[in-house]
């Protein structure tokens, strides 16, 4: 065979992108579960959140989540009245954020609220489980990692516990666990959804407020929903690739 | 050939690179993970345990395969889309049994569990059911007047088949 060096240097980058996607579309272990079939994320529909703290339960009860830690927590939002008719100061001043709260989490519900005015509204969180996740990317022993179907893991077994991926979420849904010291964060029930169920906290949802969606599956009632709904991810400017769609998102939500 | 005869001292060296290298890549053989690299930076084992762990909510379809009675009753009222382990919490160990009879779940608390959600509060969404409490039922259990699994009050409360399926005590 004969070529020069012009296109052996073409070549090589062609083989190399040609290797990675082969690599990428190894199958896997389990006959019934492809992880390259699935884009998996969630879609949070806020005006259908109560704030009963049913997710924050049912993930404990499924992930042994210590107590004080959390994987998905519950968050209630209250803009006021002035809030809403001065959302110019809202931006500039930071003493008129809205008032937060999310007692224990959200776990046993919210205290009842006084009609003040304003909106009030339930945020749930959770891990974002983003396509360009910083957690990942500031692992210094690859111990977690985005897996080929879109979820976010952390391998335990590998996890020194630096917490280095703690401090790089820009939204705050890692912690280091207490007992195991090493990084512990939601993993889309990922024992559940690569067995056809959905996750805990979807399964415990009374009102439909949380719905596991996977993305790359066409017939996904998620494709409608984005073509009729405004929705929006947390911190779009972070630039993170959130697969975790809020509708209804209130601009005052951080 | 003669500029070789002092270069002994370089080929030692090279022979200590070459070595050094060769004991790298045994270390690296053994410390590294087989399946580290198989999907990318990380060990792809993780996923196939992560995969692996227990599964503690049985899931609405393990539920609707044998409460058939339920399911009918539910879809009727305003609980038809509320999953049975949204109330009833993790039922694997019920469900996953060999003799599911042998591990009866307990009933919840209806007048804690319903007012977790319909408890009037400023803070829920405006055309959610909600009532205080207090002034709403008097302390009464909820269960006295709604059937949970169809909680309209035009719904048969007190029949049998609600009774054996642990609606009304």
């Amino acid at each position: 065979m004969n070529m020069n060096r012009r296109q052996i240097l073409i070549l090589l980058p062609a083989a190399a992108i040609a290797w990675k996607s082969v690599l990428a579309g190894t199958p896997e272990d389990s006959p019934n579960y492809r992880m390259t079939d699935h884009w998996w994320g969630m879609l949070i529909d806020i005006p259908k959140c109560i704030g009963c703290g049913n997710c924050v339960r049912a993930c404990q009860t499924e992930n042994d989540v210590p107590n004080g830690n959390f994987r998905t927590w519950v968050e209630r939002y209250h803009v006021s009245d002035w809030e809403m008719k001065n959302p110019q100061d809202v931006m500039t001043n930071p003493l008129t954020i809205p008032e937060v709260i999310s007692p224990d989490g959200g776990k046993e519900g919210f205290p009842v609220a006084a009609d003040e005015g304003g909106r009030y509204f339930f945020v749930p969180k959770m891990c974002n489980h983003c396509a360009d996740s910083p957690c990942t990317q500031v692992c210094p022993v690859g111990a977690t990692f985005v897996a080929p179907d879109g979820v976010v893991l952390v391998d335990q077994k590998y996890c020194l516990g630096c917490a280095y991926c703690v401090q790089a979420c820009p939204y705050g849904c890692r912690y280091i666990h207490p007992e195991k010291r090493v990084a512990d964060k939601c993993t889309l029930c990922y024992h559940r959804i690569t067995k056809g169920l959905t996750t805990a906290c979807c399964e415990a949802c009374p009102t439909g407020a949380r719905q596991l969606v996977d993305l790359k599956n066409p017939k996904d009632p998620i494709h409608e929903f984005l073509k009729t709904h405004s929705v929006q991810v947390l911190k779009p400017q972070m630039a993170t690739g959130a697969k975790v769609l809020y509708n209804d998102l209130d601009g005052s939500v951080r | 050939m003669s500029d070789l005869r002092d270069a002994g001292h370089l080929f030692r060296f090279v022979g200590i690179f070459v070595l050094a290298f060769v004991v790298f890549l045994v270390v690296r053989h053994y410390i590294v993970p087989r399946s580290f690299g198989q999907y990318g930076h990380y060990r792809g084992a993780a996923i196939g345990e992560i995969a692996a762990l227990p599964v503690r909510f049985a899931g609405h379809d393990t539920c609707e395969a044998c409460h058939v009675e339920v399911v009918d009753k539910k879809s009727k009222g305003k609980h038809a889309h509320v999953n049975c382990e949204a109330c009833h919490g993790a039922q694997v160990q019920h469900a996953g049994s060999a003799d599911p009879s042998t591990v009866k779940p307990v009933l919840p608390d209806t007048s804690i569990l319903c007012a977790r959600c319909h408890t009037a509060s400023a803070a829920k969404p405006k055309g959610f059911p909600q009532v205080v409490p207090s002034d709403h039922s008097n302390g009464m259990p909820c269960n006295s007047c709604h059937q949970p699994h169809n909680p309209g009050m035009d719904a048969p409360a007190n029949d049998a088949a609600a009774k054996a399926a642990g609606g009304a005590k």
